[in-house]
């Protein structure tokens, strides 16, 4: 079994959200028509049904929503990182998006913790928004 | 009012399996030909009978399961002219009974045959390493998200941020189950558990521990469903199927509208309810899904037979155990009798024998109406069926 971690496969939906990462921005989309940003990027707003959608430079700040502490890995590509932190983290700007929270002590995380983004570069291509308590 | 072509649930059958694997020799095709003819057979009918056939799988994908009404029809070497592959996830066998129902009220077909097999014990083909990241899961698998533990690990933490929920209170409906399974001779844990040998085992992914997890085995089992008036000539007593729903919200976790509140579970419950009309009294077994514990706990929550929040006082004190005031999960669950990937078929096979009063020293006594609840995904769909003795 491949040890290569999963990366994304990147799709014209997903494609402006991953190259401002690797650029070192979140960006996700905002309705032109009821205001709303929302995760994960789709062609239509989930939340009006709109198409009038651009990218929008976020704050990188939240809470985290709600985790697990991963005790045993999803697979063995994840093996070296146990224990480790997934979380839902809930934007200031109101989506939630699943990332990791990036800490030496994964007992100390707590619903409710503030966060704010950070950048993982994994590949030349791919970045990922990490997150860690402020 | 009674209908002729009311829907009854005729036959049933289930794999033996031991130590979780399947005692016959078959394909996991071979298993799903092997229950079918067994459930319709103990009807009095034949495969050639069927011309309804519906089934969910994780067998031969990609490949010939991607068509999967087609595969196994193609094995039984019979012409359905209603099918139904309907995937919803574990759930799907509920949903199965309702679209077999109203196919059957509509008389688009006569005798609708519900299947399922699955050999991933033997072939060590269930992991945790997650789903391909593409589309949605380009946004979760990458993380290292648990799955599916992780997603219910995510509804539990919050559940117990919102409400006080307890990881005792959770061992509690393992250790009830459990005891249900020390009566079922087919259940594969039989073993004594306390909430204490939960709370010790193994940690996967904060709060759920290993004994909060479903088992991992094979299974194979099969329905039949008629109308009442055909059912007047067959071998067996109708089990009569008298309410269905069901409704789904989201597949990645990250999407769910709300992680301690199980909403398809409720729309499903209310619609099944009001359709049979039954409340909540009338319900004499209740066999819901449990691929984890928390799962239960916020099925019980959604399907009203608590407050939301009030769970796990409702299943304290060993309030779903034999004897206790609330059987549920009367062959063991998933957690203890069999947890073959997709666990629906075996709530609807447990429920109808439970009705038909074959269950031996689990069967509860007097029961006439029970309620069957599947959850599928990651807390993602929901499927309730309504089941009264005829």
């Amino acid at each position: 079994m491949s040890t290569e971690k999963p990366l994304p496969v990147i799709d014209h939906d997903s494609a402006p959200y991953w190259e401002a990462a690797h650029e070192g921005r979140l960006d996700i989309p905002l309705c032109g028509d009821c205001g709303k940003h929302h995760f994960y990027p789709r062609a239509i707003c989930p939340h009006c049904h709109s198409d009038n959608l651009k990218f929008d430079t976020v704050s990188g700040r939240g809470e985290v929503h709600t985790f697990t502490i991963a005790r045993r890995p999803a697979g063995p590509a994840f093996a070296d990182d146990v224990p480790y932190v997934v979380a839902l983290i809930e934007l200031e700007e109101g989506p939630r998006m699943m990332s990791r929270i990036q800490t030496d002590d994964p007992e100390s995380v707590r619903i409710g913790a503030k966060v704010e983004v950070t950048f993982v570069k994994a590949t030349d291509e791919i970045t990922f928004p990490y997150f860690r308590m402020t | 009012m009674k209908n002729g072509r009311d829907p009854v649930i005729v036959g049933l059958a289930d794999a033996p399996i031991e130590d979780g694997k399947f005692v016959t020799k078959a394909s996991v095709l071979g298993h799903a030909a092997l229950v079918a003819k067994a459930a319709v057979e103990e009807a009095g009918l034949t495969l050639d009978d069927v011309d309804g056939l519906l089934t969910a799988g994780m067998w031969g994908v990609p490949g010939p399961g991607q068509l999967a009404t087609v595969t196994l029809g193609e094995y039984l070497n019979i012409m359905p002219t209603y099918v139904d592959g309907t995937n919803i996830g574990g759930s799907a066998f509920e949903a199965h009974v309702a679209h077999a129902a109203m196919a059957l009220r509509e008389g688009y077909c006569e005798v609708a045959l519900i299947v399922y097999s699955s050999d991933q014990k033997s072939l060590r083909s269930r992991n945790l390493g997650g789903r391909p990241s593409v589309l949605s899961m380009q946004h979760e698998t990458p993380y290292g998200m648990p799955t599916p533990v992780g997603g219910y690990a995510m509804a539990a933490q919050r559940h117990m941020h919102e409400y006080g929920t307890t990881s005792e209170n959770l061992a509690e409906i393992a250790v009830a189950t459990r005891k249900w399974a020390q009566l079922n001779p087919a259940a594969t844990r039989r073993d004594p558990l306390t909430v204490d040998d939960v709370l010790s085992s193994t940690m996967i992914s904060e709060p759920l521990h290993l004994l909060d997890c479903c088992l991992v085995t094979d299974g194979a089992g099969a329905i039949v469903m008629t109308t009442a008036e055909r059912a007047r000539d067959l071998k067996t007593k109708p089990v009569a199927v008298k309410g269905y729903g069901e409704a789904h919200t989201h597949w990645a976790i990250g999407e769910m509208p709300d992680l301690a509140r199980l909403l398809p579970a409720q729309k499903a419950g209310e619609t099944a309810m009001k359709m049979a009309g039954v409340s909540h009294s009338d319900i004499d077994v209740v066999e819901v899904y449990d691929s984890f514990t928390v799962t239960v706990l916020l099925t019980l929550e959604a399907l009203g037979f608590c407050k939301i929040g009030e769970g796990g006082d409702f299943v304290s004190g060993q309030r779903t155990a034999p004897g206790g005031a609330f059987p549920m999960n009367t062959n063991g669950g998933g957690l203890s009798a069999l947890h073959p990937g997709m666990y629906g078929m075996f709530l609807l096979i447990e429920a109808s024998r439970q009705l038909r009063g074959v269950c031996g020293d689990r069967q509860v006594a007097g029961a006439e109406t029970a309620l069957v609840h599947g959850t599928g995904g990651t807390l993602s769909s929901g499927a309730t069926v309504i089941l009264q003795k005829d």
